[in-house]
């Protein structure tokens, strides 16, 4: 039956040689190769979710009268926004699931993309032919960051309302066009006219996910055309690629991946709340919560405009917001242009022109690594200063101090990173055994008080050598091997 | 079957059924097998334990719980099927470069330099004029896109609707009496008219109660002092960082605080900026009281109010 099919559609398409070329396509085995998968499957509960929500949202800044379930609300002005993701949390079936498990899925999509994007840089695999792919990475990871920021808008709460306007207000600090900028996007001075709820509604679900579909589908592509990348080891080269077959092994752990993934955020969905919008009120603009923080993926930003000092210029009759524009506008400008750049930099500085398909550890590229890891390190801190105020209540020492110690570290920290960095892969660079485990010793003492040591046999698994790999068989003899004559030869789909 | 070319199956691998890669992964396949199979079966009902969920109450607990259960047991199931009981392997895949021949190259360059670069030199005329017209459109269908947007920036950015003699009024619009706030007292003030409006709020505060005749709070910077009225004074609530409303004030250090970026502003002062990242002082609201004992405003604000543009001066 299946047989047939194939042949049916191999008759008009013509699809036997290269479709079979596809089931055996080989996927290289490593746990960090999953971090991507994460990513993929997260976006995938995101347009699934994302398309319920849909359903039910209204994007309408217009006022009406809540009537809905949730009583301290009742009979409270507010948009039609916010009523309507309230009405879908709580009125709708499964609503509160379904927009909690889209919020667990974008920030698990973007944390995802995050420690993908730092396996890729620290093992290498974007040199050359790579390149390209890592462009069209960082592109996503860029479009997932500006598509957080605007699903995050538009239930139209006090928190995300706030978050609005520093947005409009960063906006305005750009020279020259800032302000034409503002005034464009939201219809007028803040708050505009209420247009920029459906404005972002449509960006968010329509413009920025089709550019997002685009590019995955490019990602995939160039990984499909461009062979997935191995760590060395036995029978692995430069021009092969060992590992599990697309069909049936792969396919296997991929499709139980996918599942377990939607298991975590849903079940993160139902334990763990997230973004309680009734709780937080409907937006106006003259209220504020205390203690607001954006979603982690906003965190820096947010930290690198609270530490930032208040260095506003006026001059030549014009006002320059520098405090606003540099944190802001400017230092996320450098550190995407840095990313979009770091492969062909790098090709630049070390002279590497050729071909890379084998991995490095990160030891034998210190200062690769150690660049890595300074500005993770100042990214990480600039993240942690967004909760300055958290800090300093926690442990009660003055706002001032919290800031002051910031302020210093996110330029010391750095620094000494790349230099403690270098260092730890130097020395592991000259430790081999870094990373493998010892052989287990017994130290005895003898009634005479003589210390002995014996060396035990290795950890069961540690002496494991693999066998040497081959092509993918598309035929098996299943014949037993006891009666295979060598006449038994019997083609089976697998 | 047979009919097919024989050498096809001599070119394919071929592998007999105790071929080492062909073995499960695990040394003890069928207690693997055991594991997975439990994990769908408890997958399976947790399916069915989220359809009678769903049934009988939309409790988000249960939802989620049977939900995950459903799909993390059968994706274990699935990924220890893959992991531990398929061939082993491993299995090996030639890669090919991935660029072209040389020949192949120098055929693509000729094409696009030699016989476009023969029409398009020959006809530079018409390159041209198809590269201005398609500029030219670009650029004009921006406008629509862009410019009608919004309206232009203009003075909106320059002016509030703070007036000479605007009454105070709350939210709910209703005028502030001298006698309404107790020292230490805070109001979220507008001009009448323009409730809710956020480029208009104020925030009015009660620093000392000063009898009428008595000599005007001493407001640093001086000069000022005359803004205030009855120990009364009133500043732009929008913060001159990031345009938060600034909405907390420490009675006892009279400081206002932004809380999104911790800017404080010293309100005996001037609303001057002590601390954060906010660059100017807020800007303050001169306030008189009319004959009725309503507070009122002598004039609007001097100056832009909230963050910092390009245009301000």
């Amino acid at each position: 039956m299946i047989d047939k099919s194939l042949r049916w559609v191999d008759d008009r398409l013509g699809v036997a040689k290269g479709g079979r070329t596809f089931l055996d396509k080989i996927f290289p085995d490593h746990w960090s190769f999953m971090l991507g998968e994460i990513a993929l499957y997260s976006f995938v509960v995101l347009l699934a979710t994302g398309v319920f929500l849909t359903l039910y949202y209204v994007p309408s800044a217009k006022e009406v009268i809540y009537h809905g379930s949730y009583l301290p609300l009742r009979g409270q002005r507010v948009s039609e926004a916010y009523a309507s993701t309230i009405g879908l949390s709580f009125d709708v079936k499964s609503g509160l699931l379904m927009r909690q498990a889209h919020h667990w899925a974008a920030d698990i999509f973007l944390g995802s993309i995050a420690v993908h994007m730092a396996r890729v840089f620290f093992t290498g695999a974007f040199r050359k032919p790579r390149e390209l792919n890592w462009v069209v990475g960082v592109s996503m990871l860029l479009l997932g960051i500006l598509n957080g920021f605007l699903g995050y808008s538009l239930p139209d709460d006090l928190v995300s309302g706030t978050g609005i306007r520093i947005a409009y207000s960063i906006l305005e600090s750009i020279p020259i066009v800032g302000s034409y900028i503002a005034f464009f996007l939201f219809g007028g001075n803040y708050p505009g006219n209420g247009i920029i709820i459906p404005r972002f509604f449509i960006i968010h679900v329509l413009i920025i996910p089709a550019i997002i579909v685009g590019l995955l589908a490019a990602h995939l592509g160039l990984l499909v055309k461009q062979k997935h990348t191995q760590f060395p080891g036995k029978g692995r080269t430069e021009h092969n690629v060992v590992g599990s077959p697309m069909f049936p092994t792969f396919m296997a752990k991929t499709t139980g991946f996918m599942f377990m993934t939607t298991a975590t955020i849903f079940l993160l969905a139902g334990f763990a709340q997230i973004n309680p919008i009734w709780q937080f009120g409907p937006y106006q603009p003259y209220q504020i919560s205390y203690a607001v923080q954006p979603d982690w993926y906003m965190g820096w930003l947010d930290g690198a405009l609270r530490i930032m000092p208040s260095w506003e210029f006026v001059g030549w009759g014009h006002t320059w917001p520098l405090e606003v524009f540099l944190p802001a506008v400017l230092f996320p400008g450098i550190v995407f242009n840095l990313f979009f750049a770091w492969p062909f930099l790098e090709a630049k500085l070390t002279k590497d022109r050729a071909y890379h398909n084998l991995l490095d550890r990160p030891r034998d590229r210190p200062k690769r690594t150690a660049a890595g890891a300074s500005v993770f390190m100042l990214l990480f801190m600039v993240f942690c200063a967004s909760s300055t105020d958290v800090l300093a209540n926690f442990f009660n020492v003055p706002l001032q101090s919290v800031l002051i110690t910031f302020r210093i570290i996110v330029i010391v920290l750095p620094i000494l990173t790349f230099f403690v960095t270098y260092q730890i892969c130097k020395e592991l660079q000259g430790y081999e055994a870094a990373g493998k485990r010892k052989h287990p010793v017994v130290v005895t003492l003898t009634p005479e008080g003589e210390y002995r040591t014996t060396e035990m046999a290795p950890h069961p698994g540690d002496g494991h050598e693999e066998i040497e790999p081959i092509p993918v068989p598309t035929f098996i003899n299943l014949v037993p091997p006891e009666l295979a004559t060598g006449s038994g030869v019997r083609r089976v789909m697998r | 079957m047979s009919d097919e070319s024989p050498q096809l199956t001599g070119a394919l691998p071929v592998a007999a059924l105790d071929d080492p890669h062909l073995q499960p992964y695990a040394a003890h396949p069928e207690r693997v097998n055991a594991v997975a199979v439990l994990s769908m079966v408890v997958g399976f009902l947790g399916f069915i334990g989220f359809g009678i969920t769903f049934w009988i109450s939309d409790q988000v607990q249960w939802e989620a719980a049977t939900l995950g259960v459903g799909l993390f047991g059968l994706g274990f199931g699935v990924a220890a099927w893959g992991k531990y009981l398929m061939p082993q392997g491993p299995f090996v895949e030639e890669r090919h470069d991935f660029h072209s021949t040389e020949a192949e190259r120098d055929a693509m360059s000729a094409a696009v330099l030699e016989r476009g670069g023969i029409v398009v030199k020959r006809r530079k005329v018409l390159g041209g004029l198809f590269a201005l017209g398609a500029g030219t459109f670009g650029v004009v269908a921006a406008f629509p896109l862009i410019r009608s947007l919004g309206p232009k920036p203009g003075r909106a950015l320059f002016t509030t609707n703070w007036k000479k003699d605007s009454l105070l009024v709350s939210l709910e619009g209703r005028p502030v009496k001298v006698s309404d706030l107790d020292v230490g007292g805070v109001l979220t003030v507008f001009p009448k008219g323009f409730e809710g409006s956020s480029p208009d709020q104020t925030i009015l505060i009660r620093l000392a109660d000063i009898a009428p005749g008595e000599p005007p709070f001493p407001l640093a910077p001086p000069g000022r002092s005359d803004w205030t009225v009855r120990g009364y004074v009133a500043y732009s609530k929008m913060c001159t960082h990031l345009g938060c409303p600034v909405g907390l004030y420490q009675e006892q250090t009279q400081q206002l605080v932004c809380p999104c970026h911790q800017s404080i502003f010293n309100v005996v002062a001037g609303a001057i900026p002590e601390f954060g990242p906010a660059p100017r002082p807020l800007p303050q609201l001169p306030l008189k009281v009319d004959a009725q004992g309503f507070l009122r405003s002598q004039a609007g604000y001097d100056q832009p109010v909230g963050p910092g543009f390009w245009e301000r001066p």
